[in-house]
């Protein structure tokens, strides 16, 4: 019988989020399509305490591959897993989140298994036996609708697209044995630049972008107030990231990030066509700015018209002053 | 240093998308397409390299004749020649890899260059599926890369930070913003870009594994509230966000 396959991502000991939303559409899709579902389990001692939490979301089995070796990650190692993996579950179904992680080992595995691969999906209907799968195209200005013809499909989900829906229940867990080649280690990480722990745009759920008007990197210093209240990342306009008051990774537009955040507040942003590219599909948006005209109020849900350097200090202290 | 560039057409980061009445693709009137502007930044990093050490740089791009534009672009910045898979038939990623992986397979590539992604498809998969066909090495998402001999030392952008990979050649690696600052075509550059003749060559990827079977315009959003223009608009942004959102 053919199956479902979930892999899940880990960092620091602890499965991500992105995960857990793999998991729950993971488990329900296969429902729908008849199929088993299997959590997929990748790196070195460390994914022993992970297999308890990637079961509770009604899925059969937690496969692991473990190797002292696959503690730093190896694109192609990891790949291979996967591939052995999947063969050995006769899997038809393939997803991952699409994290900086998940689209390269999709692409890869898509090769190896000559599936056919949708990558960055912000919908995935199974009902009725046949997968349809809806991807944003030119930067959010169209939704597609993809068809995946092999009999083997990979698909990568776009990051907050899905909810997580926990099911308890006991799966088993089980290791797939996997042998690698030298080549499999031919490219693999040696360290990390991890920017402080800081939150990533392209994950949190409430997002604080700020534009050109803030003038300077000091200024930002409110948004950063504002995110930190509300448990979120701060983003930005290019030409914020131009004039050097941030870095392109927080960059959010056609040339920087794509991202589907929860809430996303929009600070003295005009709303230019490539960075609505990058937000649009956020689910709740605010938009602060002094002109009334700016076109970002135009997908905007909530607007104020009115100085950032006013509103959001005052915003900033509304919520510390709710949350008391 | 034998590099290859892989390059597409996209258009223009300020055209407004319309389906077209087929309801598959997009409306081609009045669209301008330009270089992707990711592959403008790997056709930059492929010239420093080639200045540094020696050696070769042609582009690749797959696609109908329209293709020719973004590759006489890629000429004009500095590339030494170019290839035209040509096809006018549907393609998708993975056949279009298979058609470079075919055509450069025989040409002892070292490096292998692409865009992050096409800001069209924002697939960013094209440098893994020819990693992958070729058995080469890959990195993603490159925002820095130091080249000693054959070994590449790259750092690659991640959720949240860089990633440090170290690998060898030959690679297929994939380029993001701010690994350097393209190039403008000198009118030196546009003159003799006019006498480097594309080859082209018959497309032989195969057929595609997906088709678009549908593309419409996202679901347009009822119009918003102006809450306020002062202070006082706050307290009730803040009671809109918790009450009616729900998202605070
Ligand atoms: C190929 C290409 C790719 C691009 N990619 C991106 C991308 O990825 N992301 C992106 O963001 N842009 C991108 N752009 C740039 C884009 O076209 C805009 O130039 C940019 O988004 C403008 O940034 P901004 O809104 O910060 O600045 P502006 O357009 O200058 O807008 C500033 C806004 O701030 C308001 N304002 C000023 N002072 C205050 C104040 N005190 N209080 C409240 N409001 C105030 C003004 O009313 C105005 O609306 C791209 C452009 C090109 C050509
Ligand atoms: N038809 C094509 N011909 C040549 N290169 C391409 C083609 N499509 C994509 N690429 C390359 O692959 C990169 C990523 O594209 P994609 O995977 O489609 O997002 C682009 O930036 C190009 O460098």
């Amino acid at each position: 019988m053919s199956s479902l396959l979930i892999v899940a991502e880990h960092r620091n000991g602890k499965l991500k989020k992105s995960s857990f939303e793999a998991i729950s559409k993971g488990a329900s899709v296969a429902k729908d399509l008849g199929l088993s579902a299997h959590v997929l389990l990748i790196g070195g001692t460390e994914v022993a305490g992970l297999t308890a939490e990637a079961a509770n979301y009604g899925v059969t089995s937690v496969l692991t591959v473990t190797d002292p070796k696959l503690s730093a990650y190896a694109n192609r190692a990891f790949a291979t897993a996967i591939t052995e993996a999947a063969k050995a579950k006769s899997a038809s179904v393939i997803l991952l989140s699409a994290t900086s992680m998940g689209r390269e080992l999709g692409a890869f595995v898509s090769v190896k298994l000559d599936a056919s691969f949708a990558s960055d999906c912000t919908d995935l209907q199974s009902a009725g036996g046949t997968l349809k799968v809806t991807r944003p195209v030119y930067t959010g200005k169209a939704l597609s609708t993809v068809e995946l013809k092999q009999a083997v499909k990979v698909i990568t989900l776009r990051p907050n697209a899905f909810p997580v829906l926990s099911v308890p229940a006991t799966a088993s867990v089980e290791s797939v044995s996997v042998s690698f080649t030298e080549k499999d280690f031919g490219s693999k990480v040696v360290d990390m630049i991890t920017a402080s722990g800081k939150l990533d745009v392209a994950e949190a759920e409430i997002v604080v972008s700020g534009g050109r008007s803030l003038g300077s990197a000091e200024n930002f210093k409110i948004l950063e107030d504002l995110a930190e209240v509300l448990g979120g990342a701060v983003g930005a306009s290019r030409a914020a990231v131009d004039s050097g008051y941030r870095s392109h990774e927080d960059q959010v537009g056609q040339t920087g990030k794509v991202i589907s955040p929860k809430l996303y507040i929009a600070c003295g942003i005009s709303g230019a066509i490539q960075h609505l590219a990058g937000m649009s599909s956020s689910k709740v948006i605010v938009a602060i700015n002094k002109d009334k005209e700016a076109p970002i109020f135009q997908i905007a849900d909530y607007g104020i018209v009115a100085d950032l350097f006013e509103i959001v200090p005052a915003l900033t202290a509304e919520l510390k002053k709710r949350s008391h | 240093m034998n590099i290859f560039v892989c390059v597409s057409q996209v258009p223009d980061t300020a055209t407004r998308i319309k389906p077209a009445a087929d309801g598959k693709s997009i409306d081609k009137t009045d669209v301008n397409f330009i270089l992707n502007p990711y592959d403008e930044i790997a056709v930059e990093q492929a010239l420093r390299f080639k200045e540094a050490q020696g050696g070769e740089v042609t582009v690749v791009s797959v696609g109908d004749d329209t293709v020719l534009n973004t590759i006489r672009k890629a000429l004009a910045m500095g590339a030494d020649k170019a290839i035209h898979i040509k096809t006018s038939d549907e393609i998708d990623g993975i056949s279009a890899a298979r058609a470079v992986a075919d055509v450069i397979k025989n040409s002892n590539p070292d490096l292998i260059l692409t865009g992050k992604e096409s800001v069209d498809t924002n697939s960013g998969q094209f440098a893994t599926f020819l990693g992958a066909l070729l058995d080469f090495n890959v990195v993603n998402v490159a925002v820095k890369l130091d080249l000693t001999g054959t070994q590449l030392r790259a750092e690659r952008e991640i959720e949240g930070g860089k990633e440090v990979v170290e690998t060898s050649l030959p690679a297929v690696v994939s380029c993001q913003k701010g690994l350097n600052e393209p190039r403008l075509p000198t009118l030196k550059g546009i003159m003799a870009s006019k006498t480097k003749k594309p080859e082209e060559i018959a497309f032989n990827g195969g057929s595609a594994y997906t088709t678009i079977s549908e593309l419409v315009k996202p679901p347009a959003k009822p119009a918003g509230k102006i809450v306020g223009a002062d202070l006082s608009a706050v307290p009730a942004l803040v009671d809109l966000l918790h009450n009616e959102a729900k998202v605070i």
